[in-house]
């Protein structure tokens, strides 16, 4: 639906971090449990449930939501913590959960049909069909689009199932379909998809050698940096490869997502909300961007278009910013 | 093994099914249909995967060869069912997806949309479409599907408890490049300075796709198009048994720029007990040129790992 305001998402690695992103403006939260059931499942982060009941207190006593991320994939015979992460995110009072994986969709749609159902972007839905398939099997309110897209897609999309969209403003570029990337498992072992964690840091080594460092994913040298770099955290998808005889970043530079220039733009295109990425991220981080967004959405929302100097850039991933898909040519 | 002859006294080739999945890689028009013909004329294959998953705009180029293809096929004998995209993005690629659902044969969904454009047809769920759990197996059978490929990360617990329940077949990837990634980006299109839009088909140079290595020398990725895979084979040969022990009913090799009815006869040996796991080993090595072979997301390790002789793991 287009809707006039745009709701501002922002992320919460803590309960410390849900309370920094409320007091600086952002209108939902969205949290994990500290375990498997969420993709991003790093140690130090996430809620246990009378954290999460607590989180949701807070933040509705300031009239503002907390959406609760279950969207890992179950592994077989093991399903029940996921089970459990959807009783418990209805118990706490949660205002919806996100989910990816068709069992637990479906075993959300049978127990708890009041409880709110997004779309994780995991579930990968990239195109009408798959958001209206989702809508009619689990009656999901609202989807999460993949970082696949240009605003013109997303656009006729919006127009075409008339669904809530929530897409991506700040953070991380993926530049693979999510939710069905097994690159990372490919070279550690560990499943993002059923363990949550991508380039597990315990699978993390940077090692020096002969004046430079290399950063290291397993067994696997993903960078290479010289005395004076900064040795960039070894992620598979924004390494630094050898194809055709030259070295480059063959899937994405380390550079962030900043769509708050386009804001206007997406908000034409009828998006609902927009979600900054980043449960990983400090609490300094989480204040930073959600403020400089809530002024630029405050901003839009008198007509002003925004102008917010983009001191973000300072903080977005490698010092670097790109629209990625939403703009054309980025493909 | 007796335990693989079905009852009513059909043989253990019945039981255990060998699938060539859909061709990844962009070869020539020509090329792809003698690779079918040939396929169809001498491979052991009981089912094929016909059909682009990769990318849309290879789309045309064998469209006009495919009727001709999936004819000489079907009068082999063989099963033919039509892959889809992996991942469906623009309303073309959507249409496309609507009018094969509508043509009415069996297809291989990747992409969700494709069970929305379906409507409850009988249908496979390919291994793009992420089924790592009995929940996901249940509900998707709800739904009318037939087989389920799995996910190439599934390890062979997940195989085990996902097999368990026999109102569906069940089909494993045991030969070929591992897809690791799907992207809207065009990865052998920037490796060349170009975009996906501007790509002059520049996949079409790598019939086996683009290596990738590491900046130290280790050869560790492929790229085709907008897909990365793994650089081994998988080969899951010394685990043939033990998948058919699980009532894996279908087996699926995934096209490589090698002797594909060679390896197709290396496989169906295996699986009907003629050769040993050892011998069809040292065939196998014979016919792919070097390139090592992985077997590691099997054994609930990383995707690249050689995992030498399951038979001592734990099953």
């Amino acid at each position: 639906m287009t809707s006039s305001y745009l709701e501002l998402v922002c992320p919460a690695g803590t309960p410390a971090a849900l309370r920094t992103a409320i007091d600086a403006g952002a209108d939902t939260v969205y949290c994990g449990f500290r375990d498997c059931t969420n993709a991003r499942n790093y140690p130090g982060l996430n809620f246990d449930q009378d954290e999460m009941a607590e989180g949701v207190a807070y933040a509705h006593e300031r009239g503002r939501k907390v959406l609760v991320a279950i969207n890992t994939f179950p592994r077989a015979g093991d399903e029940k913590p996921w089970h459990q992460a959807v009783d418990n995110a209805a118990n706490a009072g949660a205002d919806a959960v996100i989910l990816a994986d068709l069992g637990v969709l479906d075993y959300a749609t049978r127990r708890h049909p009041s409880l709110r159902r997004h779309l994780s972007v995991q579930a990968s839905a990239a195109n009408a069909l798959s958001v209206q398939f989702y809508r009619d099997h689990f009656d999901v309110k609202r989807v999460v689009l993949p970082r696949v897209l240009s605003v013109e897609d997303v656009a006729s999309l919006i127009q075409e199932t008339g669904m809530e969209t929530e897409v991506f403003a700040f953070g991380s570029v993926g530049p693979m379909s999510e939710g069905r990337c097994f690159l990372s498992s490919y070279i550690t072992g560990l499943s993002p998809t059923s363990e949550g964690a991508c380039a597990p840091a315990s699978h993390v080594a940077y090692k020096k050698e002969g004046g430079c460092t290399k950063s290291c994913l397993g067994n696997v040298t993903l960078n290479q940096f010289g005395k004076d770099e900064p040795a960039a955290y070894p992620t598979p998808c924004k390494g630094r490869y050898m194809a055709l005889d030259h070295s480059s970043y063959l899937f994405e530079e380390p550079i962030g997502l900043n769509a708050i220039d386009i804001l206007p733009q997406l908000k034409a295109a009828g998006v609902t909300a927009l979600k900054i990425e980043g449960r990983q991220r400090s609490r300094a981080y989480v204040a930073q961007v959600v403020s400089a967004f809530r002024k630029a959405l405050d901003g839009l929302a008198l007509g002003i278009a925004p102008t917010v100097a983009n001191d973000l850039k300072q903080i977005a991933e490698g010092g670097q910013e790109t629209f990625g898909a939403y703009k054309k040519g980025w493909r | 093994m007796k335990n693989n002859i079905v009852k009513d006294g059909s043989t253990k080739k019945r039981a255990s099914r060998l699938t060539l999945g859909p061709l990844f890689f962009h070869w020539p028009a020509e090329k792809r249909r003698d690779f079918y013909f040939r396929i169809a004329d001498e491979a052991a294959f009981d089912c094929v995967y016909l059909g682009e998953v990769v990318c849309s705009k290879r789309e045309s180029f064998f469209e006009e060869f495919l009727p001709v293809v999936a004819d000489r096929l079907r009068a082999a004998g063989k099963e033919v069912i039509v892959s889809t995209l992996a991942l469906v993005t623009s309303e073309r690629e959507r249409r496309a997806i609507e009018s094969h659902a509508a043509a009415g044969g069996l297809i291989e969904a990747n992409d969700v949309a494709c069970l929305q454009a379906l409507q409850k047809s009988a249908h496979i769920i390919g291994p793009f479409i992420n089924v790592f759990n009995e929940g996901a197996r249940d509900f998707l059978v709800r739904n009318n599907a037939a087989r389920i490929v799995l996910p190439v990360e599934t390890p062979a617990h997940s195989i085990g408890v996902i097999a368990k329940k026999k109102n569906v077949e069940i089909e494993v990837m045991v030969f070929g490049r591992q897809p690791l990634a799907v992207a809207m980006r065009c990865y052998h299109a920037r490796a060349h300075g170009l975009t996906k839009d501007s790509c002059q088909f520049v996949c079409s140079l790598n019939a086996d796709g683009l290596p990738v290595d590491t900046l130290d020398g280790q050869r560790i990725l492929t790229i085709n198009g907008t897909q990365t895979m793994a650089h081994g084979y998988v080969v899951l040969l010394n685990e043939l048994a033990q998948l058919q022990k699980m009532s894996i009913s279908h087996f699926r090799l995934s096209p490589q720029n090698v002797d594909m009815v060679g390896v197709a006869r290396v496989y169906r040996s295996v699986l009907d007990k003629n050769i040993v796991p050892e011998e069809a080993m040292l065939q196998l090595k014979t016919l792919t040129r070097g390139v090592p072979f992985v077997n590691g997301f099997f054994h609930a390790r990383e995707g690249l790992a050689w995992v030498e002789d399951n038979r001592k793991v734990a099953s």
